[in-house]
């Protein structure tokens, strides 16, 4: 099929940057969102312009690398999918995709449609850890019985590959869907226990300070999360700041 | 230069121990003063930096991603490894040991395989520590599966993401230590060269990859955790960024590299569609527990599903070649991954592949869901069910088991995996080969370490399925913090080391120069060109199955290659901003000597061990006539070459393997 | 705990607060305008009642008066900042794959409500507080009205078929606030896990009946007071 893209351009994080047109030919629809955006590269390299810059590694979903905003959603149209894992057979022959990064002021771009999300990891430096030592002296795995429930729910919270869709999409760029995530799963496992209440306060303590907005509970979020990350742990992760206060 | 695996005396199940109880340690206050590097920020480097700073060290840690939590360890599926014998079924630290080494097909050197083995057990313990959240059954005890046609159920998970969460595990304590600032973290950075001074590893040249800033780091040691170097092949289950060049520039620096041919080529992966292809994707290789492998047996329903007029579904099942099954029949579908990848091959090269590149087997889950239907429909007291309720029923089974990974190839192949077999081909997953290392984990070159995927170390000829995370976590977490300290324990008056000195300079300005030719050579072919080029001679040549004259020219043709990419490539952009095409280029240079490299010593070992298959070394007659023939008498040994210029001038090292405490013998799965 | 209420979830859950509080008094409001429907008698004794005890006057309106202006002060200053967190604006943006317009638009919700307060203590509130602070009348009872003035005044605003028109308008917005504040609101105190579909449905039904209820009791007396 062809195509025409609009693509964001910009130089670098001080540039100003502004929408670009291209059009690609006889694009397969067995390619992956980003197969394709190799072959526009390898157009523009050969006609000797400067590739598209954007994010990606692992290709398959669990980096949390790919960070495109497509057709005016995060990881595009499909559902439960990265930008990687989309494919070209979600378009028709003779669309026009818009494209362009994640978008959030606490995610300032660095160059086309690479963005900056290590606010994502100063959060985590807050407390997204427990603090036990590496030395191997810990007491056996089966010491402590954890239901399989607990388990589960805390696995699934764990699952967030903080790729910043659910920031991107926000209206409010609020990035409570993945502090909220991480503070859930350690807040459903007796090893997070001990360190609960300063875990959530300062997690999002940095969150405010990082710039991301309020949550508003469009849940957007959610809906455009690609590992399914679900509402609740927004709202334990409240239930947890609250509890903290006492 | 002799190489020296420095592996303790005494008996093998004692010599850690000992190890630990006389190595010489350095006193806290004196930690502080020294600076550690850590290249690479997976399973392996992740868990080194943590533990390293938390032992007080200051540690440097460097990635090429925005952040640590992305090294493709993230990816692992599967599970790792542990001999807890929490299932009771007779595993230990014996038993663990015996399994790798005899899965690396008696490759590997003993005395590190049962230190792996022996700390193993404690990872579970980390991690369950941690906050990482394994699978448990109804108890809310830690769950198990077994993997890789092993005995036991030794295999811990956390659903199909056990890779992921281990690795944010790492990350975790990472994070803990970087809030306190014992380490620094340097993401969106490429080690380009490592600085040496007096013999001993000080320092890196490091890009900036937002600025393009040339960057000079030292330390007293440097640790490389890179990873494997899989992507030579251009496609791979690895990420697009995972690449050799930290380890080929220490091995352009005195480090060996060891035994680069072993590599692992996966059995179950999803075939590439087209030339447009980026990358494979893994499936579990669990899925060889319920799936059945076949190709048509006659070749016109062969064209005919390939032309679409027919469906594999139409096919009755003597018309079906379920040929590991028939080659194998004690093992059938579940053979080995370096088998089964072969089998395929071998079906495909006839002309049998389903797909339309030719490159593609079934694997049908249809038998499993009737087992499982009719499994079902006994265990809820169904009589007479239909064949319809029979699917449904089984259908939910296998959804319970293997559910994520169906969707995942619903989404890329756009087929319903239920409702028709699913389509497969090998690729390139792993590799055993890297830097060559002594016990302590230390490369030829003082202070200098390997750890992770990036070393040769433990698997050998060919690695078990789960245990290259518990290899990655033992280096970083157990291992190395004991044996650096040892070495570290005499830098402890060194002070700083400057950054100002000839070394830095001349290690700078030969990456400078590296950059300054790319972006200014006026070339006509991008890098991906010569990546995708490198890749079909490598797939070709040096792939599944090897013989001389392949090799051989390979060897020339990745030379000729090589030749050319240095005059016609072509970078565009500039030097000093983000430049994604400068850093594959500099990372294919590398793939481009190391692939030569890589044919060399596939073309020297003549003997058919683990994932290396030699042509020329098959057993010749009897039942296992065919099959692959190990030749222990000459090459028991672990190949390191020493760089002298062009790969193929590299000089071989021997390390004469001993095995003191298993018997070798040869693999059969007839 | 004033830290607390300076964070960003701190402020989620004041909102919410104040929302649950201005949806009790939502709820008892509509109470009470309900009884005018039945019988004026009840709705004036119940109307004086309200109007002249102490605690209701002196302790109940001016929180009244303050949930109502926390609630929109912060609703907008939330507005304000979160349009600042997203920074530069998508070239486009498909809101309406992943959330509902309402979800999106509380302000503009709220922004018509706030004008229909506004228009509502014009109509009520000010005379009230005319009578009541300014002339100092606390009868309840107004020359050629029989017995107290509530019930016939009500009457009286609902005759102009524009207010009314107003009236209907607003609390249609009134309803698209809540059907999405009600859920949201309990998912800002962090309750929703686990009960999401019966908030969902409560929520769907407190924010359909009582708007239209209103609606339909502004109805009723302008159809009953041009016979
Ligand atoms: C799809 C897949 C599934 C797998 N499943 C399993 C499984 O189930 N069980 C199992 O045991 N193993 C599995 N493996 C293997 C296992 O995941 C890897 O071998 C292991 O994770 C490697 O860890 P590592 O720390 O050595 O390297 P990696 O995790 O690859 O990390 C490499 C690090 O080095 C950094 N780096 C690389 N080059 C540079 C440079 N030049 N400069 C700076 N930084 C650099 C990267 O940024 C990264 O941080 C799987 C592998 C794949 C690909
Ligand atoms: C005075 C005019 C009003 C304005 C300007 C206003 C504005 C807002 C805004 C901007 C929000 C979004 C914040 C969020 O979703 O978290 C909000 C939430 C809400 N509003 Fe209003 N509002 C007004 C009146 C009302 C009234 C009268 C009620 C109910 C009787 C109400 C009930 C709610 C509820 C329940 C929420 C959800 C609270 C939460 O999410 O925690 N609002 N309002
Ligand atoms: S919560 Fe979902 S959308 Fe947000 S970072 Fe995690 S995986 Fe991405
Ligand atoms: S590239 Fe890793 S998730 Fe898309």
């Amino acid at each position: 099929m062809n195509l025409t893209l609009k693509i964001w351009r910009q130089k670098d994080s001080n540039a100003k940057g502004q929408m670009v047109d291209y059009k690609v030919t006889d694009i397969s629809e067995h390619m992956s969102f980003l197969e394709m955006m190799d072959v526009l590269n390898e157009q523009l390299i050969n006609a000797g312009e400067e590739p598209v810059a954007f994010d990606h590694d692992c290709r398959e979903g669990i980096c949390g690398m790919c960070s495109m905003y497509i057709n005016g959603e995060a990881h595009g149209p499909d559902r439960g999918v990265t930008t990687c894992q989309l494919h070209m057979r979600m378009f028709k022959d003779g669309d026009t995709i818009t494209i362009e990064p994640f978008r959030a002021a606490a995610f300032p771009v660095i160059k086309d449609l690479v963005v900056d999300r290590t606010a994502f990891d100063r959060i985590q430096h807050a407390g997204g850890y427990i603090s036990v030592n590496t030395s191997g002296n810990t007491q056996d795995a089966n010491a402590i019985p954890i239901s399989k429930h607990a388990a589960d729910e805390a696995m699934d919270a764990a699952t967030c590959i903080g790729c910043g869709a659910c920031v991107a999409t926000c209206k409010n760029s609020s990035a409570m869907l993945f502090v909220g995530a991480k503070v859930s799963q350690y807040a459903l496992l007796p090893q997070g226990q001990v360190e609960a209440a300063d875990r959530v306060r300062n997690m999002v303590a940095q969150m405010d300070l990082e710039g991301f907005g309020n949550c508003t509970n469009t849940g957007a979020c959610e809906i455009e999360c690609p590992k399914g990350i679900s509402l609740d742990n927004i709202a334990r992760m409240n239930r947890e700041l609250m509890k903290a206060q006492f | 230069m002799a190489l020296d695996s420095k592996v303790p005396k005494g008996p093998l199940k004692d010599k850690w121990t000992d190890y630990k109880n006389h190595i010489n340690l350095v006193n806290p206050a004196n930690k502080r003063h020294i600076d550690v590097i850590v290249v690479g920020t997976g399973l392996a480097g992740g868990s080194a930096a943590a533990t390293l700073a938390e032992l007080g060290y200051n540690v440097k840690a460097f990635c090429y991603q925005d952040s640590p939590r992305r090294a493709h360890s993230i990816a692992a599926q599967g599970g790792i490894n542990a001999a807890k014998n929490y299932q009771g079924d007779g595993d230990s630290t014996y038993r663990l040991f015996y399994d790798t080494v005899k899965g690396g097909d008696y490759r590997s050197r003993e005395a590190n395989v049962y230190r792996l083995a022996e700390v193993s057990a404690n990872i579970i313990d980390q991690c369950v520590a941690q906050g990482v959240p394994f699978a448990r059954d109804y108890g809310g005890l830690l769950d198990n599966r077994s993997f890789g046609g092993v005995l036991v159920s030794r295999t811990f998970y956390a659903k199909g993401q056990t890779g992921q969460q281990l690795l944010l595990g790492a990350y975790s304590a990472m994070n803990r230590q970087i809030a306190r600032g014992k380490i620094t973290m340097y993401n969106r950075h490429e080690m380009l060269d490592v600085v040496k001074i007096d013999g001993k590893a000080r320092g890196i040249i490091a890009r900036n990859l937002v600025t393009g800033e040339i960057e000079r780091h030292s330390a007293h040691a440097v640790v490389i955790a890179s990873g494997g170097y899989g992507n030579v092949y251009f496609l791979s289950t690895n990420a697009m960024g995972s690449n050799a060049t930290a380890a080929w520039k220490i091995h352009k620096k005195g480090a060996y590299f060891a035994n680069p041919c072993y590599t692992q080529i996966h059995p179950t992966c999803i075939p590439r569609s087209g030339d447009y292809q980026s990358k494979l994707t893994l499936m579990s290789e669990s899925l060889r527990n319920d799936g059945r492998i076949w190709v048509p047996k006659n070749m016109e329903d062969v064209l005919a599903i390939r032309e679409g007029r027919k469906k594999p579904t139409d096919l009755s099942e003597d018309e079906r070649d379920y040929y590991l099954e028939r080659r194998y029949p004690a093992f059938g579908n579940l053979v080995p991954r370096d088998v089964a990848s072969r089998a395929a091959k071998e079906r495909c090269d006839a002309g049998y592949g389903v797909n339309s590149t030719g490159e593609a087997v079934y694997l049908d889950f249809a038998s499993a869901i009737e087992r499982y239907g009719k499994e079902q429909a006994k265990i809820q007291n169904i009589e007479n069910p239909s064949a319809q309720k029979i699917y449904d029923l089984g259908k939910s089974v296998v959804e319970a088991k293997y559910g994520n990974l169906f969707q995942m190839y619903e989404k890329i192949v756009d087929e319903d995996p239920y409702k028709t077999p699913m389509m497969i081909y090998p690729a390139t997953h792993y590799t055993m080969g890297g830097i060559w290392v002594d016990y302590n984990l230390m490369t030829t070159v003082d202070g200098l370490y390997c750890i992770g995927e990036a070393n040769f170390s433990d698997h050998g000829a060919n690695r078990l399925g789960a245990s290259a995370l518990m290899q990655g976590l033992a280096d970083g977490y157990f291992v190395l913090p004991y044996t650096i300290g040892d070495y570290l324990a005499n830098d402890i008056r060194t002070g700083k080391i400057p950054t100002d000195t000839p070394e830095f300079d001349e290690a700078e300005k030969s990456v400078k120069d590296m950059i300054d030719f790319f972006i200014n050579n006026k070339g006509q072919h991008s890098v991906d060109y010569y990546h995708k080029k490198l890749g079909k001679i490598m797939w070709d040549k040096c792939g599944m199955s090897r013989n001389e004259q392949g090799l051989k020219e390979a060897m020339a043709e990745i030379k000729a290659l090589r030749e050319d990419f240095w005059k016609n490539v072509k970078v565009p952009g500039n030097a000093n901003e983000m430049n994604p095409e400068l850093e594959k280029a500099a990372r294919v240079a590398d793939f481009l000597e190391l692939g030569e490299l890589f044919a060399k010593d596939a073309l020297n070992r003549n003997e058919s061990c683990g994932g290396h298959f030699r042509e020329e070394s098959v057993e010749l007659d009897g039942e296992q006539k065919g099959e692959a023939k190990r030749n222990d008498k000459e090459y028991a040994y672990v190949a390191a070459w020493e760089y002298k210029g062009e790969p193929a001038d590299a000089v071989l090292h021997k390390e004469e393997l001993e095995f003191k405490d298993i018997e070798l013998k040869q693999r059969s799965y007839k | 705990m004033s830290g607390f209420f300076k964070s960003s979830i701190g402020r989620k859950v004041a909102m919410a607060l104040s929302a649950f509080f201005l949806m009790i008094f939502l709820l008892q409001h509509f109470a009470i305008n309900l009884l005018s429907v039945f019988s004026g008698d009840i709705f004036n004794e119940v109307s004086h009642f309200m109007g002249t005890n102490w605690l209701i006057q002196f302790v109940m309106q001016p929180v009244l008066i303050f949930g109502v202006v926390f609630h929109f002060i912060m609703g907008f200053i939330l507005e304000i900042k979160n349009k600042k967190a997203k920074g530069v604006a998508y070239a486009k943006n498909n809101g309406a794959a992943n959330s509902t317009w309402v979800s999106r638009n509380m302000i503009y919700s709220g922004l018509v409500i706030l004008a229909f307060i506004l228009l509502h203590f014009i109509d009520f509130w000010f005379p009230e507080i005319n009578t009541k602070y300014i002339q100092g009348d606390w009868s309840g009872v107004h020359e050629g009205v029989e017995g107290y003035r509530y019930f016939h005044e009500l009457q009286e605003k609902f005759v102009n078929p524009a207010r009314v028109a107003a009236y209907i308008v607003a609390f249609v917005f009134l309803a698209l606030h809540l059907l999405h504040g009600f859920t949201s609101a309990f998912q800002s105190m962090g309750a929703t896990a686990g009960r999401k579909k019966t908030l969902q449905n409560i929520g769907k039904a407190y924010s359909i009946i009582i708007p239209a209820g209103f609606i339909i009791i502004a109805l009723y007396h302008h159809f009953n007071h041009i016979h």
